[in-house]
Order: C-alpha cells, then sequence, then structure tokens
C-alpha cells in the first residue's frame, strides 16, 4: 500500500505540475475559496470555544459578540485547581479506563486477526461476519443485560466493569483493523518462516508481530480514542461520586440545568482537546493509511 | 476429526480469546436482552446484590412489543421516531459523503498551501465529539449564540435552534455533519490516490469531459471505498448518541430511536429496562433488514463483499 502510493506520487507529479499550469485564474481562485470556507466552518467552533474559555462566565452570555471581554486565565486555574469539580480525577480516570480498553482489546484481538488474515478454517466467515454484526449493535440491545451483570458481579459504577463494557466493541473492532494490517504484510515471509523451522505461534510472535508495529500502534491509538469519548455507557454504569467520573461526563456538570458555566466549560474543552488534537495529528498519517487499506481490502 | 484438529488447531487456539470474549461479553448479554423484551423488568424488580433482593420481574408475552409497534407518546411515538431517525441518517450521511467527496477531490489536485488545508479541514475529527457537542450547544443558543447573532447582523431571522420545533432536528444534523465529512473526506481521499493516473491520461486522449472522467473513472474507481464507508457510516449515524444526547437532551423533536432507549433505560422517574431492550432489539432488527438488502444490491451489481 505504501510503496504502491509513494511509486505513483513519483510518477504522476510531472504531469500533475502541468495541470495546475493549465488552470484559469478564475477556477484557481474559486478552488481556493472553497477551501477557505470549508477550512473556516471546521476550525471556527474550536477558535470560539477558545475564545469563550478566557471570558468570566457571566460574558460568556452577553448577547452581543466580542472577542475579549474581561478576558484572562482564570477559568482555567479555577478548573484545574478543583473548585469546579474535581477535574484532575476525571482526567485520571478517563486515562486509566481507556488505557485498560486499549491495551486489553489489542491484546486479546491480535492473534485472531492475524489467524484471519493468513489461514483458511471453517467457521471463519461467520467469525468475520460477527464482528461486522457486532458493529451494528446499538448500545440500547446490551446496556440493560450488562448493567444487570455488573451488579451481579459487584463491579456496577466502578472503572473495571466500564473497562468490561468497553471490550464488547474494541474487541471486535481492533480484531477487524489488524486484520486489515496483517493482509499488507507480504505472506512470503510467514512461508520463509516456516521453512526455517518456526511454528506458526513463531512466525506471528518473532515476524509477523514486529513488522506489524505501525498497525498495532494505530489499532490501541484508535480503541484508545473511542473508549476516550464515550458518553453513553459512562454517564449510566459510573457512580455518581464526583472522584469516579470520566471527563465525558464530569463535563456535564458545568451545563446542568440551573448552572451553564459556558467559560468553566470553554477552559475544561481546551484542556482536554489539546491533548487529542496534538496526539491525533502525530498519528493520523499511519490512521488514514490504515483505514483506507482496510476499506480497500474489505 | 483428529486430522480435522491436527490441520487447524492452531487456527483455532489463536482465535479463541476473541471467540470467549465475545460469546461472553456480547452473545450471552445479547440473548438475555432479548429475554427482557418478554418482561416487566424495571429499577423496581431487577435483581440487585446490594440491596440484597433477587429478581422478581414477570414474563409478559408480547406485551412490550405491542405497546412499542402501536406508536403511543408514552412508549416514545415509534414510528415518528423511526421517521425521524431514517431522516437523521440519511441527511447526515448524503451530506457527509457528497461534502467529503468535494473536499477530497479538490485536495487531491495540486494546491498551494494543500497540507494546511488539510490540517484545517480534519480538525473536527481531532477533537474529542463530547467536546464539539458542547461548543456546538453553546453557538446555537438561541440569545447570546454566535449563529444568531450572525444572522441577526446580516439581517436574518434567528430561529430557535434548540427549542420544541422541527430546528433541533436541523441542529444536531449540522452538527453530526461537520463532525463526519473528515473522515469520509480521508477515506475518499485515501480511495482517490489509489486510482492510476494512466485512466485519466486515457481517458483525455479519448476526448472525455470533466464530467465524463468523473462519472466513468473517478466514480467506478472509489466504489469499493464507498461501498464500504457508505455501510459503516449509516450504521454509525443511526447508532450515534452523544451529539443529540449533549446537544438537544429529552427534546422530543430531536429524538431518535438509541437516544429514546437510553431515556427510558437511565433518565426519568421510571426507569422502565424492557421497554429499552425492546428498543434495542427493534432498532438491530432495522439495521440487520437494511444491512442485508445493502448488501444484496452490491453482489447484484457484481461486488463481493
Amino acid at each position: 500500500m505504501t510503496l504502491d502510493a509513494s511509486s505513483l506520487q513519483v510518477v504522476k507529479a510531472p504531469e500533475r505540475r502541468l495541470r495546475r499550469a493549465d488552470r484559469s485564474k478564475g477556477a484557481s481562485i474559486a478552488l481556493h475559496a472553497t477551501l477557505i470556507v470549508a477550512s473556516v466552518i471546521a476550525v471556527f467552533p474550536v477558535f470560539w470555544v477558545f475564545i469563550t474559555s478566557l471570558k468570566p462566565d457571566a460574558r460568556a452570555v452577553e448577547p452581543t459578540p466580542k472577542l475579549f471581554n474581561e478576558s484572562s486565565l482564570d477559568n482555567y486555574s479555577r478548573v484545574l485547581s478543583g473548585e469546579k469539580g474535581d477535574f484532575i480525577a476525571w482526567f485520571g480516570n478517563s486515562v486509566l479506563i481507556a488505557l485498560m480498553t486499549t491495551v486489553l482489546g489489542v491484546f486479546i484481538s491480535a492473534t485472531a486477526g492475524y489467524a484471519a488474515s493468513r489461514f483458511r478454517f471453517p467457521g471463519k466467515r461467520g467469525l468475520m461476519m460477527s464482528f461486522l454484526l457486532v458493529q451494528m449493535f446499538p448500545f440500547a440491545v446490551l446496556i440493560v443485560p450488562l448493567y444487570n451483570i455488573l451488579i451481579a458481579l459487584g463491579l456496577n459504577g466502578t472503572s473495571i466493569g466500564l473497562v468490561l463494557v468497553y471490550c464488547t466493541t474494541a474487541v471486535p473492532f481492533c480484531t477487524y483493523m489488524l486484520k486489515g494490517y496483517f493482509d499488507t504484510v507480504p505472506a512470503d515471509i510467514d512461508e520463509a518462516g516456516r521453512v526455517d523451522g518456526l511454528s506458526p505461534f513463531g512466525v506471528f510472535w518473532r515476524l509477523i508481530l514486529p513488522l506489524a508495529k505501525p498497525g498495532l500502534a494505530v489499532t490501541s491509538f484508535y480503541a484508545f480514542l473511542t473508549a476516550w469519548g464515550e458518553v453513553a455507557f459512562a454517564s449510566a454504569f459510573l457512580s455518581a461520586a464526583d472522584e469516579s467520573k470520566t471527563l465525558a461526563v464530569g463535563l456535564q456538570v458545568f451545563v446542568q440545568q440551573n448552572r451553564t458555566e459556558w467559560g468553566h466549560l470553554a477552559a475544561a474543552s481546551i484542556l482536554v482537546a489539546i491533548p487529542a488534537i496534538i496526539v491525533f495529528y502525530l498519528v493520523q498519517r499511519f490512521l488514514v493509511q490504515g483505514l483506507a487499506s482496510g476499506a480497500v481490502k474489505g | 476429526m483428529r486430522r480435522f484438529l491436527d490441520r487447524y488447531w492452531y487456527a483455532y487456539a489463536m482465535v479463541l480469546p476473541v471467540v470467549v470474549v465475545i460469546a461472553v461479553l456480547v452473545l450471552y448479554p445479547l440473548a438475555q436482552g432479548v429475554f427482557f423484551t418478554f418482561t416487566n423488568i424495571n429499577e423496581g424488580n431487577i435483581a440487585n446484590p446490594n440491596l440484597d433482593r433477587p429478581a422478581s420481574f414477570d414474563v409478559v408475552g408480547f406485551k412490550n412489543y405491542i405497546n412499542v409497534l402501536s406508536g403511543g407518546e408514552s412508549f416514545g411515538a415509534f414510528w415518528d421516531t423511526l421517521v425521524r431517525t431514517l431522516i437523521w441518517t440519511f441527511s447526515c450521511v448524503f451530506l457527509h459523503y457528497t461534502i467529503g467527496l468535494g473536499l477530497a477531490m479538490l485536495l487531491n489536485r495540486q494546491v498551494r498551501g494543500r497540507a494546511l488545508y488539510r490540517v484545517m479541514l480534519i480538525l473536527p475529527w481531532a477533537v474529542p465529539a463530547f467536546i464539539s457537542a458542547f461548543a456546538w450547544k453553546y453557538m446555537f443558543n438561541a440569545q447570546y449564540g454566535i449563529i444568531n447573532q450572525f444572522l441577526r447582523a446580516i439581517g436574518l431571522p434567528d430561529p430557535v435552534w434548540l427549542g420544541q420545533s422541527n430546528w433541533a432536528l436541523v441542529s444536531v444534523i449540522i452538527v453530526n455533519t461537520w463532525l463526519g465529512v473528515p473522515f469520509m473526506m480521508v477515506a475518499l481521499l485515501g480511495g482517490l490516490q489509489s486510482i492510476p493516473g494512466d485512466l485519466y491520461e486515457a481517458a483525455e486522449v479519448d476526448g472525455a469531459t470533466p464530467w465524463q472522467r468523473f462519472r466513468h473513472v473517478t466514480l467506478p474507481g472509489l466504489r469499493s471505498v464507498s461501498s464500504t464507508v457508505v455501510l459503516l457510516g449509516i450504521i454509525w449515524t443511526f447508532n450515534m448518541f452523544p451529539v443529540i444526547y449533549l446537544i438537544a437532551g429529552p427534546n422530543p423533536n430531536a429524538r431518535i430511536l438509541v437516544t429514546y432507549a437510553f431515556e427510558r433505560f437511565f433518565s426519568g422517574a421510571s426507569r422502565d429496562y424492557a421497554i429499552a431492550s425492546t428498543y434495542g432489539v427493534l432498532i438491530l432488527s432495522v439495521l440487520l433488514v437494511f444491512a442485508t438488502i445493502y448488501r444484496r444490491a452490491l453482489r447484484k451489481q457484481g461486488e463481493v463483499w
């Protein structure tokens, strides 16, 4: 996939450059205008949250827009100091839960993804179908029985319980994505390993896994993101105690009926979004490749 | 049997962990969830070891299905909600796909500042969805939201976006479109780049117009990517929860099937688990029927999926 794309680029480059020279001035302007408008729409909400995060709550609800209005960093210091709810604990819970889901999900699904990519065995089709089917499950069909199971096990309201719940979606998804990555590692490598006397497990562990590292990283990242941003199960299953909430649940406190603290909410949002955005941009190149190869290969 | 095991044991050993997880965490709860739809289970009669209380719900047959499918307002007006869910799903996915494809084609050209445009355009994907939902809720506020301030400034009417009218549905569709376009754009950009340039050259030599090149080279080249991302998009949007829940809350004008199921499960005085499960099973049935039809349609066109 990578190889293909880059070699195509090399061949295409001169011809493409010609195209740009061909394009009329009007077409160029229209092209840039469209892209600029789209970019502004994409960026504006985030920009506006940032502007709001600097305003006091009372200034954030004034019916005349101003860029700066008694702006300061007070909101940030109050959110971080825990005056407005235990933000640091929410952050810690979100990281912990997402991390545990990721590790468990990738660990469990790696071998299955490999088997589905390489071997033909009876029941494989059914298994692949079931991964797709699980993608289709509305959480509503599982939420009651999972709740039932969690209280039976005494795990209701705990992080571990939530991790188990997230595995219902993370495991099939990771398996599906990892299969896509293993498909891009040439099967000749397996054969060479087998000829040299490695067992199927040895081939997987010593040869394929190291080669699929980028794929593992991206799958992990994706699993992490899904758990990080999940709202429904977290709202329903975590106990009401402030220090056990995740970010997605905790931030809802700012906009409850009698209390719309937009300034503080915005500051908290920026604190959550910045690390997410940085990591996203670091790995997005690989993410795109993975999605594309997964999608093309089905 | 021995030969069978000899041949396949390592494959089965490798898929075993996933099969166990799916069986325990998905299939068993699924069976239980289906069973709950035939009972009157709720907060008051579910088994609760914390309170030392055994389960005391009864089997009530098809009562839940009859209640829900008769479409009464007290059971979430199923048919109206289904129609609203379909409008929501298809408008979102249509907008995702067309805008995503348009932007992907623009970005696929040689444009100055392409990398910068790309970085800005995928920003909505990088921000966690619940953060974006809060941001839009703030911007949609009727009095002090920036959107209405802007509309007033240029002399357009300023609707109460998140009030008790269909504007609420329009608002959440706008937000979800904003959220979903980057994924489509990126996936389709990947698809566009995998179409060999020779095909376009050949088409040009044969005198094809830009429209014909789009119609007969680009679209067929995107077929397999498109069919996958559109199917995924439809499933995800159909089940999309946080956007509506965080922006519109329990507003019945923006209610879709999953948000109502959650409402019955979680909010309100009567936590009616039986109705929530019934909704879950009905949603799943709708999606299964849809996926089957979609697959058959693809197969008819010679696509193996």
